[in-house]
């Protein structure tokens, strides 16, 4: 094990500093003339109008929260899964039995109409 | 071994044996050969990236009836070569209010989470990085660290519209995490194993495309969803956000992330190759040398590319509120109804011959197949039915809008 | 000093130092992302402990769901993205004292326990702590009602997101 996640470890080191180089690189090779006009914001090519931020919709706070409760299910299925082939076939009932319980609340967020755009 | 059979081992012990005969300690020597895995691992993925470049531009020109790049090389191999080139030579321009730190870190953390991929998947039965026995979730992790260099590339930037493609895009990969999750089920309970190494060598008499082909049709769309692209690509609707979340990246960071995202599809391809191909399995062609069955895998690897790719360049993109129910509505219950009627048949057909195993499965999903297209048919009928009901009759040549002047 | 013992310490300052800087620093957006790095550190802290599954469920739910849920509430609820709070509240004094005595309390705690500085025991080969975990969660001796409640603890935790996102809404 110890070499396996020392592995990923040194992996995620390596990992991060490969892309840099390029960028190093370019900061080498590119030009760099910055002035006003370059460096402002970006909106379809004319002056911005308002603050730089938006009205955040609710409905993505939502589907957030619906998916944080579907997220721990899924991986709370993932030892269950693992050992469905050894053990006997009530186990499978088991994690169908999860599984409805969750279902129910999904049909349930459904019916509130929590899964619509608004 | 010897280094025909096991390149890799055999060339780790003879180095080792070279570094510790210099006097390094022996934990250090394995450092170090750790070390020079990982970047030629990674030199290798980064080298495909620049090849995937080339064979999308030529496959997307195919697609729409045109030639693509045939200048620079034999058939234009070398474009992309050109493309960094340029890439290199842009300048680099950074919006005045944008939060430098996190700004420069964001397209570094979205290839790092690619190339993070590349750890454990297996080329050939002697060729992975590390054998993790909980791969398959770390394919979910590796995710949610993309998921997060776009929230930092979207805020960052000090723009409405970079922000505005950046919740819209993470809102769509999580939802979509959800059926992928559920389906990535079903390899780990047909195998009984988390790791992808155990998957590959689980599949001995079937695929697990034929004992669950509704998994790894999820799977596929999902994985289109999560990639952020065609049809899903609300990122980069070009006539509606203006790039999205990588609007104000220029030069070689948008690179990155231009990369990252092939690199992506590609590494995807490959998860599907192996969940549900066999990987580097085939009919024993595999045990011929690590090369035979790299190849194979690559091969395979390239197919799931090229299906991914079909579908971007022939589906129009899907507007976010019918993509989100399509996810919540469909996908999720269908992802469950697959778990359940897998995990139930395989219990009941578990002693039996192969043959009956496979077809029992296969026949499985085909009922719940079946049983989805007759529930979508009635609904449709039913929707019909009630909106006729609930809307007049239209005269010849009328519109609705002309009926209630 | 062992390896294992280098690295722990470097997990323990980055956790240590990004938890401060969670608190300290002025942005919310800023302080979201240094809860990142603290849950990072914490998710190495699995690995080295070899709960790989734990690690890599650290990574997927708590970063990846976790965190995005903080940065998504912290955009709805702030006008100005960019807001600065002042640093220090006014009896901040009280609070670091308050702090101090409970950091003394939990130091002596875990310093009289009888075995805290051995080195841990090695896992015996061929033990795979995933399988281990998923046989306890089935089998109805170990752990298979905590299991199934759960699902219901999640189902509530649906509901009541459901009931107020409606509220919100109506």
């Amino acid at each position: 094990m110890q070499n396996g996640w020392l592995y990923i470890g040194l992996f995620l080191i390596v990992g991060i500093i490969v892309p840099i180089l390029p960028l190093l690189f370019s900061r080498l090779v590119a030009p760099r003339k910055p002035n006003s006009i370059k460096q402002s914001t970006y909106e379809c090519g004319i002056k911005t109008v308002g603050d730089s931020w938006v009205q955040f919709k609710a409905p993505y706070y939502v589907f957030a929260l619906v998916f944080l409760v579907f997220d721990v299910e899924a991986v709370l299925l993932f030892p269950w899964a693992l050992m469905l082939k050894r053990l006997p076939l009530f186990v499978a009932l088991e994690g169908i039995l999860f599984i409805l319980i969750l279902v129910a609340g999904l049909v349930y967020a459904w019916r509130k109409g929590m899964l619509e755009w608004l | 071994m010897n280094l025909l059979n096991d390149p890799i081992h055999f060339i780790a012990q003879w180095l080792q044996g070279l570094l510790t005969g210099w006097g390094l300690s022996l934990v250090l020597a394995k450092v170090i050969l750790a070390l020079i895995s990982i970047t030629v691992t990674i030199l290798f993925a980064m080298a495909l990236a620049i090849f995937l470049v080339w064979v999308e531009r030529k496959v997307v020109a195919r697609f729409q009836d045109r030639i693509g790049p045939n200048r620079i090389g034999p058939y234009g191999l070398f474009q992309p070569l050109a493309d960094i080139i340029k890439l290199i030579g842009k300048e680099d321009i950074t919006p005045a209010l944008a939060d430098k730190f996190v700004y420069n870190l964001a397209p570094v953390l979205a290839l790092a989470s690619v190339i993070l991929l590349w750890a454990i998947l297996p080329l050939a039965p002697n060729i992975y990085g590390v054998d993790l026995n909980v791969a398959v979730l770390y394919l979910v992790a590796a995710g949610a660290l993309g998921t997060l260099s776009i929230i930092m590339a979207g805020w960052a930037s000090n723009n409405k519209y970079a922000l505005l493609g950046a919740f819209r895009t993470v809102a769509n990969m999580i939802s979509y995490e959800i059926p992928m999750v559920l389906v990535l089920l079903i390899p780990t309970l047909l195998a009984g194993t988390m790791s992808v190494k155990g998957i590959t060598e689980a599949q001995s008499p079937t695929w697990f495309f034929f004992l669950s082909p509704l998994g790894a049709l999820i799977f596929l769309i999902s994985a289109v969803a999560e990639l952020g692209r065609s049809p899903f690509d609300l990122s980069e609707a070009e006539s509606e956000i203006v790039a999205g979340f990588h609007i104000e990246y220029t030069g070689m960071k948008f690179g990155l992330f231009y990369a990252g995202e092939l690199l992506h599809a590609f590494t995807f391809g490959g998860f599907t190759a192996v969940l549900f191909f066999g990987g580097y399995r085939f009919f024993g062609l595999e045990n011929l040398g690590p090369l035979v069955a790299a190849a194979i895998f690559l091969v395979k690897a390239m197919f799931g590319y090229w299906i991914i790719m079909w579908i971007k360049y022939t589906m129009p993109r899907i507007r976010i509120d019918h993509m989100l129910a399509f996810n919540w509505k469909f996908l999720t219950p269908l992802a469950l109804t697959v778990l359940m009627v897998t995990a139930v048949m395989e219990k009941l057909l578990a002693g039996t011959s192969p043959w009956i195993y496979s077809l029992g499965l296969f026949l499985a999903n085909l009922a719940i197949a079946l049983a989805t297209i007759e529930i979508l048919h009635a609904f449709g009928k039913w929707q019909r039915k009630t909106e006729a009901s609930t809307k007049p009759a239209l005269q010849a040549g009328q519109y609705y809008e002309e009926q209630n002047p | 000093m062992t390896p294992v013992q280098i690295v722990f310490i470097l997990c323990a300052v980055l956790i240590l130092g990004s938890a401060l800087m969670v608190v300290s620093t002025r942005k919310l957006i800023h302080a979201a992302l240094w809860l990142i790095v603290t849950l990072f550190g914490v998710a190495i802290l699995y690995a080295i402990l070899e709960a790989g599954f734990l690690a890599v469920v650290q990574v997927a739910v708590y970063i990846g769901a976790i965190a995005i849920l903080f940065i998504f509430a912290v955009m709805l609820t702030r006008r100005e993205l960019r807001d600065k709070s002042p640093q220090l509240r006014k009896n901040w004094g009280a609070a670091a004292l308050l702090g101090l005595l409970a950091f003394a309390g939990l130091a002596f705690l875990v310093t009289s326990q009888p075995g805290v500085g051995r080195t841990a025991a090695a896992m015996p080969d061929g033990l795979d702590t995933v399988q281990a975990l998923g046989k306890s969660l089935v089998s109805p001796q170990a752990y298979l009602l905590p299991f199934e409640v759960v699902s219901v603890l999640l189902l509530a935790a649906l509901i009541g997101a459901v009931y107020i996102a409606f509220t919100r809404k109506s």
